[in-house]
Parts: structure tokens; C-alpha cells; sequence
């Protein structure tokens, strides 16, 4: 039984995922950069949904391309970004970097290659299907119950720490 | 087309997190740098629900703290943003030089 996970929406996922995610990093305009990044998310979503893992897909799409996306967009239409179109979008590193970050994915697809071996990686799907989202309730509310406390912590602190930062005058 | 491994998402959350770190490496504008920065936790995501299917449901709780992780950081980001350009009346991070010996 194998009827969502296709090779063919797999392909198809991961090549607009990557592509969008260029097109995030390589546009001028900062809204064609937040679009293709809402493309990206959308595109991490139905590959979640391949892995059987509809309630982080969810979260995605409602947290990620929903909440802050929107959030992005509104201080791109805050800080008025017309003449920054016009300046040099990269900065005098650039080579550096790309040379930085080149090599980092060859030493991360050398790791994987080597040690492909090691994990089970070419076993497929052995989780069910069914009560995905209840076990994830499960999970957190029973063995992740202070992470989960932490995590409410984490987002007060961001709450005021934004308002501060926000505010013209405290 | 074979049949999808773990290794295949992994490739595909490799290069996520590549272009990420191409971004926040080269790019001025700072919103672009925190949307890379999306990118690269969004490969780590990936990474995380691609190995629970392996390894049980951890990975997937995981993954919804790391997604609570981003939206806080993208608020006090954006924050940050919005003083800067008060201050600067720029977006550009090669002209936060208040700080530079």
C-alpha cells in the first residue's frame, strides 16, 4: 500500500522547494523573496505529508506560511524597502561565502554517503498512519511536558522582547 | 524513480540548508538574511520529520519546538529590524557599523 508517496511528487516537491528557495536568496525585490519563500514552506509541507507526518505539515502551513510569513511581510511593507531595489544586493564577501557554504555541502553530502551505511536509511515508512496528531498530543503533554513549559517561556520572553525592541520610546 | 528513501530527504534538506547559508552569507538586505534563516531551520525540520519515520514520533515533536524556535526569532528579528531602520534608515548589514573597531 503505497498511494501518496510517489517518486513523482517527491521529484516534483523538492524541485520547487529548491528552486523557490533560490529564487528566496537571489531576487531583488524583498516581496518576491517572501512569496517564493511562502512557495518553499507550502512545498516542505506535502513533503511532510509523504512522511506521514500530517500534524507538522499542518503547523507548517498554518504557523510558517500563515503566521510568520504575514509577519515578514508586514515589516517589508514597514521599512520601506524602494531604494534598497536600486543598491548592490551582495555584499563585498560574496565569493567568500559562496566558496564557505559550497564546501560545507560537500563535506555534508560526504558525511551522508559515508554514513548511509550506518542509519537503516533504505528501510521505508514503519509508522501508522492513523492517529498521528493524538500521539503528538500524547507526546507533549506526557514526556515532553517541560520542554513544552520551556517552550511557553521562550515565547513571553520573544513577546516583550519584540515590543521592547519595537516601541520608540520604554 | 525508484522507490523515496531517507536518504533522498536528506539530500533535499542538504541543499535547503546550503542555499540558506549561501544567503546569510552573501546576501545585505537583513530581512533576506532572516528569511535564509527560515530556510536553514526549515532543512532542519525536514531532517527531523524525515528520520521519525525511522525512529518513532520524537522527531516530529521535535520539529514543532523548532518551528515555536523560529516564530519567536523571527519576532525579535523583526524587531530588531524595525529599530535599526528608525535608527539607520537602512536595511543593509554591512551599515550596522556602530559597533566596529
Amino acid at each position: 500500500m503505497n498511494p501518496v508517496a510517489t517518486p513523482f511528487f517527491f521529484y516534483f516537491l523538492s524541485i520547487v522547494a529548491i528552486v523557490s528557495a533560490i529564487a528566496v536568496i537571489t531576487r531583488k525585490n524583498a516581496v518576491h523573496a517572501a512569496l517564493s519563500l511562502i512557495v518553499t514552506l507550502v512545498s516542505l509541507a506535502g513533503l511532510y505529508l509523504m512522511l506521514y507526518a500530517p500534524f507538522v505539515a499542518g503547523v507548517q502551513i498554518v504557523l510558517y506560511a500563515g503566521g510568520i510569513m504575514v509577519l515578514f511581510l508586514f515589516v517589508i511593507m514597514l521599512v520601506n524597502l524602494d531604494q534598497n531595489i536600486r543598491e548592490i544586493q551582495f555584499n563585498k564577501q560574496w565569493m567568500v561565502g559562496l566558496v564557505a557554504a559550497l564546501s560545507l555541502g560537500g563535506l555534508l553530502l560526504f558525511v551522508i554517503r559515508q554514513g548511509s551505511a550506518i542509519f537503516p536509511i533504505t528501510q521505508s515508512a514503519t509508522l501508522p498512519e492513523g492517529q498521528n496528531t493524538q500521539q503528538i498530543g500524547l507526546a507533549l503533554y506526557g514526556q515532553y511536558m517541560l520542554p513544552f513549559e520551556i517552550a511557553s517561556l521562550l515565547l513571553l520572553v520573544a513577546i516583550v522582547g519584540a515590543v521592547v525592541m519595537a516601541k520608540k520610546r520604554i | 524513480m525508484g522507490e523515496i528513501t531517507t536518504l533522498h530527504y536528506l539530500v533535499v534538506a542538504a541543499a535547503l540548508l546550503i542555499i540558506g547559508t549561501i544567503g546569510v552569507l552573501t546576501r545585505r538586505n537583513v530581512v533576506i538574511i532572516l528569511m535564509s534563516i527560515e530556510l536553514i531551520l526549515n532543512a532542519v525540520n525536514l531532517n527531523l520529520v524525515a528520520f521519525s519515520r525511522l525512529y518513532g514520533l520524537h522527531g516530529q515533536v521535535f520539529s514543532i519546538f523548532v518551528i515555536t524556535d523560529a516564530a519567536a526569532e523571527a519576532a525579535v528579528g523583526l524587531g530588531i529590524i524595525i529599530a535599526f531602520f528608525r535608527n539607520k534608515e537602512t536595511v543593509n548589514v554591512d551599515e550596522a557599523e556602530l559597533l566596529r573597531w
